[in-house]
């Protein structure tokens, strides 16, 4: 148990780990509005096959001495255009991602297999890691943010109407398919970012927990939007506090903290749907138009 | 309008004056849906012209409101109905943009008139096909169009829901002048209300009032075999008519150039 929690020189630690900290709690951002539209959008297996293709640019990185961020970054931006290129229908997508992840994924274990440096930044890649963030990775990682924040802000609305009702969306002119090779890319870049904190296997739990956790409580889209982002911040700050109190990489924290939010929320709304959740306002208070027998 | 070298339909001359209610009809693969298509601006014609409003259809022309198939969405949908309304009206626009109080006035209206105000609030995938249906009836009139498409908006819908969407659809159309196109493969739910009728059938096609297009003569010249139109308590049941292959709907052939003249427009 003392692996896993020992607080005794806290406060110290804490200092070490501030930029890991701001990095966590951008990517709870990013992950939290990108998650409202993966969620809708039923892109939970590309988030999946982005972050290992990200895993492999950054393990690539890692072997020639470059940058693991800039390696993640194209190894993810490659795996969105890929995936937005080839597979615009559903059952395409999911079987261009299919073949993609397994690909990249083998190449990521080529690439740390070559790779002679520690052995704690090969495990970081795929698992997190807490200090690792150091003020030029910052720098980097709150560009990206600021890209994805700046371009989801830029398409929010027809976004949304094209993730939610389609074949509308496109009789009322919404650019369906550019929207949507859009969002896949500045998905592809929230995924680098999450790759490079809780690791390549665990992206989803800030990519998809979140955001599903907060559409079983709310369909109000803000307030919906607002929550999942609350979720995927607690997850990942709160697992990198966690995680500080022993030598665990950060991954197994945030991982639980967003399961158990996402818990919660089903008992919340299994009771609210039980007491009669988006029941119908009695007639009374809505006449009917005189035109509807 | 043809695919490749299938001819849907050809010679089309067709012009729906505003308050218009017109049914089209006809079997499967005949080309309803890819009408629409083109009134909307997503199919061009592979000859000929076509006007909606005095200008050539463009993608999400703003006077033009759009009803699909009932489709279930969704349960986990973040959207209440009265979102799905205000897509109708701002969706397309860029940006993350605050709804406007004018804009709100407009989605709480829509809802009135189509006795939607009561779940205005609720999931809209918490909603029946019924309503969900007059949901998306608001959303198309709440930007006010000059036309209404209709693409088989019945479908799935109980008989007492599909009076109900029918009748709102009628009540807009004599209220405020909106010309109604309204595909249906059904259309006794509508009979009482139409004024004209589209068939289309064969490559070719009829129009006119329900009582000259739909009968015995004129649908065994368009199907081209022996086809009997009955008529049972008020309803009309089509007896004879050939199966189409089944899985002709799709439109992903490719256009070809066959001579094909279309004249419409309003």
């Amino acid at each position: 148990m003392d692996r896993l929690f020992d607080f005794s020189d806290y406060g110290a630690l804490l200092g070490l780990v501030t930029n890991s900290l701001i990095a966590a709690a951008l990517l709870g951002v990013v992950g939290g509005l990108v998650g409202v539209f993966v969620q809708m959008r039923d892109m939970q297996f590309a988030v999946h096959g982005i972050s290992e293709l990200s895993f492999a640019g950054a393990a690539g990185a890692l072997l020639l001495g470059g940058s693991v961020a800039v390696g993640s970054v194209v190894g993810s931006v490659l795996a969105a255009g890929l995936i937005g290129a080839l597979g615009v229908r559903a059952r395409d997508r999911n079987s261009v991602i299919g073949v993609l992840m397994p690909f990249g994924l083998g190449l990521g274990v080529l690439f740390l297999a070559l790779y002679e440096g520690r052995a704690a930044n090969k495990f970081g890649l795929l698992t997190g890691q807490i200090v690792a963030v150091d003020t030029v990775r910052l720098g980097w990682l709150t560009g990206v943010s600021v890209v994805v924040l700046l371009g989801l802000a830029l398409i929010w609305r027809p976004l949304l109407f094209a993730s939610a009702d389609p074949e509308v969306a496109v009789a009322r002119g919404v650019p369906v398919g550019l929207v949507s090779v859009a969002f896949t890319l500045l998905l592809g870049l929230a995924v680098s970012l999450a790759v490079q904190v809780v690791g390549a296997l665990l992206v989803l739990s800030l990519l998809v927990t979140p955001a599903a956790a907060a559409f079983r409580v709310t369909a109000s889209p803000l307030r919906a939007t607002l929550l999942s982002v609350v979720f995927a911040v607690v997850s990942a700050v709160g697992g990198i506090l966690l995680a500080l109190g022993g030598t665990v990489p950060i991954s197994p924290f945030v991982t639980t903290i967003s399961f158990l939010v996402y818990l919660v929320c089903r008992v919340v709304s299994a009771r609210r749907v039980r007491s009669g959740w988006g029941a119908r306002v009695p007639a009374a208070a809505s006449p009917e138009p005189v035109a509807i027998p | 309008m043809s695919f490749g070298a299938r001819t849907l339909w050809s010679g089309l001359d067709l012009d729906v004056r505003p308050g218009e209610f017109l049914a089209v009809l006809g079997p499967n693969g005949a080309g309803k849906s890819t009408l629409l298509k083109a009134v909307l601006g997503q199919q061009p014609l592979t000859a000929g012209r076509l006007l909606v409003g005095g200008r050539p259809p463009g993608r999400g022309v703003r006077g033009v409101g759009y009803v699909p198939q009932q489709k279930s969405l969704d349960a986990a949908t973040p959207l209440r109905a009265r979102d799905l309304v205000g897509l109708g009206i701002d969706g397309h626009r860029w940006g993350i943009g605050r709804r406007s109080a004018a804009d709100r006035r407009r989605v709480d209206e829509a809802l009135a008139a189509v006795g939607a105000t009561g779940y205005a609030d609720a999931p809209i995938g918490l909603l029946s096909g019924g309503e969900q249906q007059r949901v998306r009836i608001a959303q198309a009139l709440a930007t006010d169009p000059q036309l209404l498409l209709c693409d088989e908006p019945l479908l799935s819908l109980d008989l007492r829901h599909q009076r109900a969407v029918a009748q709102m659809i009628d009540r807009r159309r004599r209220e405020h002048g909106t010309a109604v196109v309204f595909v249906t493969h059904e259309i006794n739910p509508v009979l009482d209300l139409v004024d004209r009728v589209l068939y289309v059938a064969g490559g070719s096609y009829r129009v006119g009032p329900p009582s000259e297009v739909l009968t015995s003569a004129t649908l065994s010249e368009l199907y081209r075999t022996p086809v009997d139109v009955l008529q049972v308590r008020g309803r009309i049941v089509v007896v004879g008519t050939p199966d189409e292959p089944a899985g002709c709907d799709h439109h992903d052939a490719v256009s070809g150039l066959a001579p094909v003249p279309l004249e419409g427009s309003r």
